[in-house]
């Protein structure tokens, strides 16, 4: 599909660069403006990833880091759709996945919470989405952790997703949080975002339905990429 | 009330954290698997064009190093062909480049490095339906702790002044001073290592690196 420049990013929907509740970010913001233009070419196009670049276990985190056993923690199917602003699907989207293990600990070199490791999760996955721009994983429920913010912040369980749609426009990192978890409300870096709609589009439902039995509960988490103007008026003959 | 418009909003950004690498790097997270850190090789060894690196350091706006950022290169072929369907000359591309590439700086210094071949020149739409040529460049996105929407900024090359100088996107920068935070210095090479163009990142303060919204 041809088509024009990509919609225009409503940053007011997405959280300021610069938001002093979550501190990190006032020294890692810029403090000009922005520089606007229409996408060119070069950000109309964007790598594209097979799914033959991917191996057996790549969106099983339950079993991609195995050693001697099942990892401690609640079973769960993450699973959803990508779509454009236009509502279309996007195929071949590469998601990439990274998240805490059950006790809200990151398996990474420099991190030091107290709580333990567990041998038998690493954290990482990815996939690609299928023609209707449908993706799953296998994984544990992610646990809350402290963090250095306020003297008691504390992060509510989610899982860091990154996305590439099929233009370098639409590469997008993003967190997934859970219905229900009492501390969303009190997040600096989710409240970020002014708008609490825009909260509410990172919160995935229990989704019961595509519970696994006896195995593994599961969440939906729906995600949206910048959409694309369409040119109906270009001077080519559709097809040629 | 109109008719709706039936447009869906875009999923709101949330920052890379501390733990990106575990997602996006996982070696330098310390994982051992399970797959081999992607977007190491945008081009690969029969690629078409003059082998170089990029390399530099991300600075917050107090002038430290961000030892822990991540960042991601999108560039052109050597005949400024872009490795995506999208791009109308698709045909034409160099099969031997993949053109995206992803590094983490240095946990200790900062320092990032890319490894890849020199792009071309680029063809693009315009507004008004008019057809322009950009000068050689690599888009950069930064993710990183604290960087709560990806920075997109431009590496061009200072020895294409010529082709800088008519570069549509250069050209639009109210305060033509700032071009000069986009264009990257080439460092003579030494030995059979291929030549650095040294780019450094700066939030803040008068040097401020070029952020673009597009």
């Amino acid at each position: 599909m041809k088509g024009g420049g990509y919609f225009p990013r409503d940053r007011a929907w997405h959280p300021p660069p610069c938001a002093p509740g979550y501190k990190s970010s006032v020294l890692r913001s810029p403090e000009k403006p922005l520089i606007a233009h229409d996408s060119t070419l070069s950000e109309m196009t964007g790598p594209v990833f097979g799914s033959d670049r991917l191996g057996p276990l790549d969106a099983d985190l339950i079993r991609n880091a195995m050693v001697d056993g099942e990892p401690v923690g609640p079973r769960l199917l993450v699973h959803g759709r990508v779509t454009d602003e236009s509502g279309r699907p996007v195929p071949d989207a590469l998601i990439e996945i990274w998240q805490a293990n059950a006790g809200g600990r990151y398996r990474h070199v420099t991190e030091k919470y107290i709580a333990p490791l567990d041998p038998n999760f690493g954290g990482c996955g990815r996939t690609v989405t299928d023609a209707q721009g449908a993706y799953r994983f296998r994984t544990i429920q992610p646990g809350p952790y402290p963090w250095p913010n306020g003297p008691n912040d504390w992060r509510p369980a989610h899982i860091h997703f990154s996305i590439f749609g099929r233009a370098f426009a639409q590469r997008l990192i993003t967190q997934m949080y859970f219905e229900g978890d009492p501390l969303i409300p009190h997040c600096p870096i989710l409240n970020a975002i002014p708008d609490p709609c825009a909260v509410e589009s990172l919160v995935a439902p229990l989704d019961r339905n595509a519970a696994m039995p006896m195995d593994a509960l599961a969440y939906r988490f729906d995600i949206v990429l910048r959409g694309r103007r369409q040119t109906p008026f270009e001077n080519k003959t559709e097809g040629s | 009330m109109p008719q709706p418009l039936n447009i869906w909003k875009e999923t709101p950004s949330q920052t890379a954290g501390p733990y990106v690498h575990i997602g996006l790097t996982p070696s330098v997270a310390g994982l051992q698997g399970p797959f081999p850190d992607p977007g190491t090789e945008i081009a690969g060894p029969a690629a078409r064009g003059e082998r170089i690196a990029i390399e530099g350091v991300v600075h917050d706006r107090h002038g430290a190093p961000m030892r822990d950022c991540v960042l991601e290169i999108w560039q052109a072929d050597a005949r400024g062909v872009y490795n995506s369907p999208d791009d109308p000359r698709y045909g034409e591309r160099d099969p031997a480049l993949f053109g995206w590439g992803r590094a983490a700086a240095d946990l200790q210094t900062g320092l990032y490095r890319f490894e890849t071949v020199k792009p071309g020149p680029v063809p693009t739409p315009l507004p008004g339906g008019r057809t322009g040529v950009m000068a050689p460049h690599a888009l950069l996105w930064i993710v990183a702790r604290g960087i709560n929407i990806g920075l997109l900024t431009r590496v061009y090359f200072a020895d294409e002044a010529e082709a800088n100088a008519a570069d549509p996107i250069l050209s639009r920068l109210e305060h033509q001073d700032r071009r000069a935070a986009l264009i990257a210095p080439r460092e003579a090479a030494v030995g059979a290592a291929p030549p650095v163009y040294r780019f450094d990142v700066r939030l803040g303060g008068p040097h401020e690196t070029v952020f673009f919204d597009a």
